[in-house]
C-alpha cells in the first residue's frame, strides 16, 4: 500500500506542514524566521485531532472505553468535531455538551458525523459546558458514559508531546528557538513544551491568554475567571503573551489578506503573539500554533436555551 | 420600557454577582447607556474608547442577535430581555 493510503480516519491525524510567514513578518531581520503550522490540514480541521485520538485511542487500549459505551464530554466545539469523527468512524456513540452559541457550522459538522449535542446555557460559556456535562454524569444510573474529560486527561499533553512537539524539531531541523500557542485545556502548550524540553531544550514555550475574562477570542481561555484545566502547569511555559482581542481579530484579517491564510481567532492571537516575541530578536525560528480555519466562525442569529435533554441539532 | 440584561458569568464580578440587572430603556443603544450609570465598569467591558460597541460583543434582543435586527437601534419593548452572550473558551 501506499503511503498516502490509510487505514482508518484515525492515521489521517498530525504531521501537518508549517508555512513561513512573509508578509505580516514585513520589517523582521530575514533571520528571524516566523512559521505557522496549519492544524486545519488535520482530517477534523484542527488541533483538537490530536488530543481527542489520543485520549481515545489510550481509553481503547485498557478498557474505559468499548462499542457498548457512549462518549461524553464537554467542548467549544473543535474537540467535539474530533470526537464524533472518530467515534463515527469506530462505530461508538458520542453525545457533546457545548454551550448553545457554538457557532451553527460546527452544530452541523458534528450532526453530519451522527453526534448527539447536550446545549449548555450560552452566558455561562465553556466553564457552564464542564458543569453540564459533570450533572449528566451524576445523574446517569446507566455506567454507560465514556468521560474522556479533556481538561484533566493527561492524555491530551501527551498527543502534543508524542507528535507536535517532535514534528517541530523535525521540521526546523532543530532550530526552533520560540514556540507559541493560545492556552485554552491548555494541552497544545503543555505537551509541546515537554517535547521540547527534550529535544530542543533552548526553545523557550510562550502561551498566549486573553487579556480579561470577557474577550473574543474564541477557543482560549482567560484562566484566572475560569476553571482551570488540571492538566495545566504554570511551569509548562515560559512566557505569557497577554492577548486583547482586537489585536488578535486584526491579526486574523491579515492573515487571511496577506499570507492566504483564512484562520480562527485563537490563530490570530497566536500569530501576533508571536510577532511580538519576534521583535527585538536578531535571528530565530518561531513557530506558532494555527488551531483551525477560519470557516468555522459564525455568530448564531438565533440565541437557544440550554437543552437539560439530549436533543439533534 | 423595563428590560431584563442578562449578563454572563464571565462578567457577573462586576454587576454585584447578578445574573440579571434591570434597565429603563426603548433600544439597545439606551440600555447600554442605563447599563453604564447603574454599572460603568461592567458597561466599560463593552464599549470601546469611542464608545462604540466593541466588535466581539454579540447581544441578542430575547433570542435574536441584535445584528440581524437594527444593531443598536434595536428597539425593545416592555418585558424584553437583552443577553450579553461570550465567546467560548478553549476546548
Amino acid at each position: 500500500m501506499s503511503e498516502q493510503v490509510s487505514a482508518s480516519v484515525l492515521d489521517l491525524v498530525g504531521n501537518t506542514p508549517m508555512v513561513r510567514l512573509r508578509g505580516v513578518t514585513a520589517g523582521l531581520p530575514e533571520r528571524v524566521e516566523v512559521y505557522a503550522k496549519l492544524e486545519y490540514f488535520n482530517p477534523g480541521g484542527s488541533v483538537k485531532d490530536r488530543a481527542a485520538r489520543q485520549m481515545i485511542l489510550e481509553a481503547l487500549a485498557d478498557g474505559r472505553l468499548s462499542r457498548d459505551k457512549v462518549l461524553i464530554d464537554s467542548t467549544s466545539g473543535n474537540t467535539g468535531v474530533a470526537y464524533a469523527m472518530f467515534c463515527a468512524a469506530l462505530g461508538i456513540e458520542a453525545h457533546l455538551v457545548m454551550p448553545s452559541n457554538v457557532s451553527q457550522p460546527r452544530k452541523e459538522l458534528i450532526a453530519a458525523y451522527g453526534a448527539k449535542i447536550i446545549f449548555s446555557d450560552p452566558l455561562e460559556g465553556s466553564d457552564g459546558a464542564i458543569e453540564l456535562a459533570h450533572q449528566v454524569l451524576a445523574d446517569d444510573r446507566t455506567g454507560r458514559y465514556f468521560y474522556p474529560d479533556q481538561y484533566s486527561n493527561p492524555a491530551n499533553p501527551r498527543a502534543h508531546e508524542l507528535t507536535t512537539g517532535p514534528e517541530i524539531v523535525r521540521d526546523t531541523q532543530g532550530r526552533v528557538t520560540h514556540f507559541v500557542a493560545g492556552l485554552g485545556t491548555t494541552g497544545t502548550v503543555m505537551g509541546t513544551g515537554r517535547a521540547l524540553r527534550r529535544l530542543a531544550p533552548a526553545a523557550r514555550i510562550v502561551g498566549v491568554q486573553p487579556d480579561a475574562a470577557f474577550h473574543g477570542l474564541e477557543g482560549l481561555k482567560h484562566l484566572e475567571s475560569s476553571i482551570v484545566p488540571a492538566i495545566y502547569e504554570a511551569s509548562g511555559h515560559d512566557q505569557t503573551v497577554w492577548m486583547g482581542t482586537e489585536a488578535g481579530w486584526a491579526m486574523r484579517e491579515r492573515l487571511g489578506r496577506e499570507e492566504g491564510l483564512v484562520v480562527g481567532h485563537s490563530s490570530g492571537a497566536s500569530v501576533e503573539a508571536a510577532l511580538r516575541v519576534a521583535q527585538g530578536l536578531t535571528e530565530g525560528v518561531i513557530v506558532c500554533i494555527c488551531c483551525d480555519h477560519g470557516d468555522r466562525y459564525f455568530d448564531p442569529r438565533k440565541l437557544q436555551r440550554s437543552s437539560a435533554a439530549v436533543a439533534h441539532v | 420600557m423595563a428590560i431584563t440584561i442578562r449578563i454572563p458569568t464571565a462578567l457577573r464580578k462586576l454587576s454585584g454577582g447578578l445574573d440579571r440587572v434591570p434597565a429603563e430603556a426603548g433600544t439597545v443603544r439606551e440600555v447600554i447607556a442605563a447599563l453604564g450609570l447603574s454599572h460603568p465598569a461592567l458597561a466599560a467591558q463593552l464599549l470601546d474608547e469611542a464608545g462604540n460597541l466593541r466588535s466581539f460583543i454579540n447581544l441578542y434582543a430575547n433570542e435574536d442577535s441584535i445584528k440581524e435586527l437594527n444593531g443598536l437601534d434595536t428597539v425593545l419593548k416592555s418585558g424584553d430581555d437583552l443577553s450579553i452572550v461570550p465567546a467560548i473558551a478553549g476546548g
